[in-house]
């Protein structure tokens, strides 16, 4: 009996923060008009979360488009169809690995700094020194975070996609000798703009949408002392990571098809 | 503290970064030129098996791709597949009696449709259909085929 009572009582708390974090991203919305007619919060937020992240995720996307390119190289040239490197890389980054990896980087890198930089000043009481003065926080800190965050990673997913390619380039051009044309030209003729290119930005901009939900709900709602804050970024960043490699095989199976 | 300026252009340059990755996604890495060739002229051609030839798959002429394939259909009284091509518009010089065959580039490549220039003074136009059609190879026929002259041959030798 008590092991059914403890799985309803974790059930009921599960529901009951889901609702929460519903109810909480509707307020965000509607103190969304406040940021754009002050597009200041925004121009700041985006700089501490787009323009801090970019030296992670363009450093990141070289390293995986290099990677990518090494080791499709080794298995295609096996049946002499290295030609066709362009096209794989090209689609793995902007598919799959683009929007996936640096939802994860974005997650760890910018999601857990809204986390704590939301938790903290719950914590110290700053958000309700806010309410005291009669400025709404949601519309204040939360909003612009929010607006940031989701418009940074799609951003963000491009530039992986885009540094990677050339990281493939330079690896299977420059270093193992793969025709330079062929290289392009059978990224070019296999690669769709819409079903491809945008797709991966769809998926980035849902990704970003619901990390940033993530960090900044955690943020709001964290038990406001130091082991609360720290547990709060701790989830973020994990439950960021389930939401968007679930999310993905969802897409995935959407845009893509197959079942 | 970093001024407000330098924030501003810091993020700017972001965007800027981001817009620029974007758009070389869309030019430089994806088909986009196929969406620009909206204007050109189109040709049928038909087949008795057209293998694994896709829409949107390139055709050449002389190695060079001219245009893609627009539309594939069955006609179910004929039995065969029609496969109409768009060409790019300017390529209006290609001979009347110009046959159209399915190729594979490559072992495993993808499927095109190859033209070979015929010889008449007039040229194709918009609508016009190809009537010197050859089909994709089926490798399975292929292979049928070999064996069965195998067999034939060790048949007749014994």
């Amino acid at each position: 009996m008590d092991w059914l009572q403890s799985l309803g009582r974790t059930g009921l708390i599960l529901f009951e923060r889901l609702g929460r974090g519903h109810l909480f991203l509707l307020r965000v919305f509607g103190g969304m008009s406040d940021t754009v007619l002050r597009p200041s919060l925004l121009i700041a937020q985006m700089y501490s979360i787009g323009v801090l992240s970019f030296t992670i995720i363009a450093i990141s996307g070289l390293n995986v488009g290099m990677v990518l390119g090494l080791q499709m190289y080794n298995t295609l040239v096996d049946f002499g169809a290295e030609d066709s490197l362009g096209q794989v890389v090209a689609l793995s980054l902007v598919r799959e690995l683009g929007p996936v990896v640096a939802a994860l980087l974005f997650a760890g890198r910018a999601g857990s700094a809204l986390t704590a930089e939301i938790g903290l000043m719950k914590a110290t009481e700053q958000l309700s020194g806010m309410e005291m003065m009669a400025v709404d926080p949601i519309k204040r800190v939360v909003a612009p975070r929010f607006l940031a965050g989701m418009l940074s990673m799609p951003l963000l997913a491009a530039i992986f996609s885009a540094v990677g390619i050339l990281g493939g380039f330079f690896v299977g051009v420059g270093l193992l000798g793969v025709d330079s044309g062929a290289f392009w030209s059978q990224m070019q003729a296999n690669v769709d703009l819409r079903e491809d290119i945008v797709n991966g930005v769809i998926k980035s901009f849902v990704f970003g949408f619901v990390a940033t939900w993530i960090a900044v709900y955690e943020g709001y709602d964290t038990v406001p002392t130091t082991e609360g804050v720290s547990r709060s970024t701790t989830r973020t960043v994990v439950h960021s990571a389930f939401a968007i490699l679930a999310l993905d095989f969802v897409l995935t199976a959407l845009m893509f098809g197959g079942i | 503290m970093i001024n407000r300026r330098s924030i501003e252009v810091a993020v700017g340059l972001f965007i800027a970064a981001g817009l620029a990755a974007l758009f070389m996604l869309a030019m430089k890495v994806s088909n986009i030129s196929a969406f620009t060739e909206g204007n050109g002229y189109q040709l049928s051609a038909r087949f008795e098996n057209i293998g694994g030839l896709k829409v949107r798959s390139p055709v050449t002429m002389g190695g060079v791709r001219i245009g893609r394939v627009a539309a594939i259909e069955f006609d179910q009284n004929a039995y065969q597949a029609v496969v109409t091509l768009k060409i790019s518009p300017q390529y209006d010089r290609i001979p009347k009696d110009s046959s159209a065959s399915i190729y594979t580039s490559g072992l495993l490549g993808e499927q095109y449709v190859g033209l070979e220039p015929g010889a008449d003074d007039a040229y194709m136009r918009d609508q016009d259909s190809i009537s010197l059609t050859q089909s994709a190879l089926v490798m399975e026929r292929l292979i049928s085929k070999f064996l069965f002259n195998q067999t034939v041959k060790e048949n007749g030798g014994s």
